[in-house]
């Protein structure tokens, strides 16, 4: 499915563009509103008012991190119709398309390696509905474009905490489920199923490190990864694995899909670089969908407050 | 189609039908045959267009679908121009031949539009951008390649400069060949993962090309 194009996109100021869930508890308070007389003598400036109140609630309520982007969010069509996710086809399309058959419950994840708690954990016990908490993230993908997006889910090192990694745990593990037979993609060998990803230690551990359930308040569309996946805003965007099933502490650095791809294009790192090109193409810009103009990329996509620390004194264009 | 109430397509003329084989009946078939390279050629632009400014637009990422949907255009009717020759040697049906041109200045009228669009919106005229793109990416390089061999047959396709050229007409367009297995690697190289459409679109163009080599062969074999 296409979005529906904007003619005047670039005239709109970010700021007045309505974020899927402001716009869903407008719909809200507007049913509630007509069931009620009072709506008729409050008058079209009232009615105004008290939404936008209930969105500046709902702001403060609801989002830890990234509360500085709200204004740049792409809205929810964009971000469900345009991905990749090669388990469901190559084109951009192609997940929204292909993953209807797809089936996210009944969901676990197995924990296991140098760990002191391994077994098999259900999506709940690994972010845990107290826990849950909404965070906006750039996600800037390998291609060069970038998005920016309402996450739902918990922070990784919650998770940490409970499974409890033994000191022989360097690196983490992480692999999506396998079935052909919901996801068409997987007949193919375009990549090598299933497709594996891997982080440093430290990286799982850091503040920013997400594991997400829901997108825009909703749980996790199948063609984003649902029920369970990564979100490393500081990498690039294939870093994120989706549908997670496999969560494995290792001492040794894991395989990566991508990497076994197409070495010399993919590293285990993949940290947003503006100064590291992908050999087919400049990382030094983007184009932040929906738009066709480029801007420039930062530096671990502008999270290297959080992150840097970790990447001190190594060279960064052989750790690519 | 059963049931439907549309008009038919082919108009009944008032006159007589026209003898097969007569001269006006095989004017009119190369009319319908240039028609139709119209109609299949402009359809990818034509829509392109209609959606970019009348319709739901081009998606979430417009430029990724302009240089991708302008690229493949140009590559596929190139390798449908190169097809010509040898169709027209299977089916025996000459007039095939007077579409080659139109190909051709369809398939490079793709082929500035994608570079357009590369230079102006994608680089934005960024020269620093383009010259490390264009001296040190490789993929780039062989596009930049094909498209500048595309252009001296572009500009020399008028029946002037036929004339002018003479046998060395023949020699230049030549070039179409490297032309094309360059655009198909420019192409394959552009891929992430998936080469289905480069091992369809290279079997194809190898098949066209090897036509020619097998010919050659035959012809020389018969007259040695």
């Amino acid at each position: 499915m296409w979005i529906k194009k904007k003619p005047s996109w670039d005239t709109i100021p970010p700021s007045e563009i309505t974020p899927y869930d402001v716009y869903l508890n407008r719909r809200q308070f507007m049913a509630a509103a007509g069931a009620g007389v009072a709506a008729a003598a409050l008058g079209p400036s009232a009615v105004a008012a008290a939404v936008r109140r209930r969105a500046q609630e709902a702001q403060v309520g609801e989002v830890a991190f990234g509360e500085e982007l709200r204004g740049e969010l792409n809205d929810y069509d964009l971000i469900t119709t345009y991905n990749n996710y090669y388990e469901f086809g190559t084109r951009k399309q192609d997940p929204a398309q292909n993953a209807g058959d797809f089936r996210p419950e009944p969901w676990s994840v197995e924990v296991s390696g140098e760990v002191h708690r391994p077994g098999r954990y259900s999506v709940e016990e690994l972010v845990r509905p107290d826990e849950v908490e909404d965070r906006i993230y750039r996600l800037r993908c390998v291609e060069a474009w970038s998005m920016v997006v309402p996450w739902r889910g918990g922070a990784f090192r919650n998770l940490l905490t409970r499974v409890e990694p033994t000191s022989n745990a360097k690196f983490v593990a992480f692999e999506t489920v396998y079935r052909p037979e919901e996801m068409p993609g997987q007949r193919r060998r375009v990549l090598e199923w299933p497709y594996v990803e891997g982080l440093r230690i430290d990286e799982a551990a850091n503040e920013l490190t997400f594991l997400a359930t829901g997108l825009y308040g909703r749980d996790l569309p199948n063609q984003n990864g649902a029920p369970l996946r990564l979100v490393v805003p500081w990498k690039y965007g294939f870093k994120s694995i989706k549908s997670i099933v496999k969560i494995t502490f290792t001492e040794e650095m894991p395989p990566t899909s991508w990497n076994l791809s197409a070495p010399h294009e993919y590293g285990f790192y993949a940290n947003v670089n503006p100064e590291v090109d992908h050999p087919r193409w400049s990382q030094a810009r983007e184009t932040r969908l929906p738009g066709i103009r480029k801007s420039p990329t930062t530096m671990f996509n502008g999270y290297g407050e959080q992150v840097e620390h970790m990447y001190r004194g190594m060279d960064l264009t052989r750790w690519y | 189609m059963t049931g439907s109430h549309e008009p038919s397509v082919t108009p009944s003329p008032p006159e007589p039908a026209p003898r097969p084989g007569s001269a006006r009946s095989r004017r009119r078939r190369v009319l319908l045959l240039k028609s139709a390279v119209w109609v299949a050629c402009g359809f990818p632009l034509a829509r392109g267009l209609y959606r970019w400014f009348l319709g739901d637009g081009l998606g979430a990422n417009p430029l990724e679908a302009m240089i991708l949907g302008s690229g493949l255009s140009a590559f596929v009717i190139l390798t449908a121009s190169l097809g010509v020759t040898p169709m027209r040697r299977i089916t025996r049906w000459n007039d095939l031949q007077k579409v080659r041109r139109l190909l051709g200045l369809w398939a490079f009228a793709y082929a500035l539009i994608h570079v357009s669009v590369y230079l102006w919106l994608d680089q934005g005229w960024a020269w620093g951008f383009i010259v490390e793109d264009v001296t040190e990416r490789p993929f780039i390089v062989v596009g930049t390649l094909t498209f500048l061999l595309l252009v001296p047959l572009a500009l020399t396709s008028t029946r002037g400069w036929i004339r002018r050229l003479g046998r060395n007409w023949v020699r230049l367009h030549w070039l179409v060949y490297p032309a094309g297995a360059l655009g198909w690697l420019h192409y394959t190289w552009g891929q992430k993962a998936d080469l289905r459409g480069p091992l369809i679109a290279g079997a194809i163009l190898a098949s066209f090309l090897g036509f020619r080599v097998w010919r050659r062969v035959v012809r020389n074999r018969a007259v040695g």
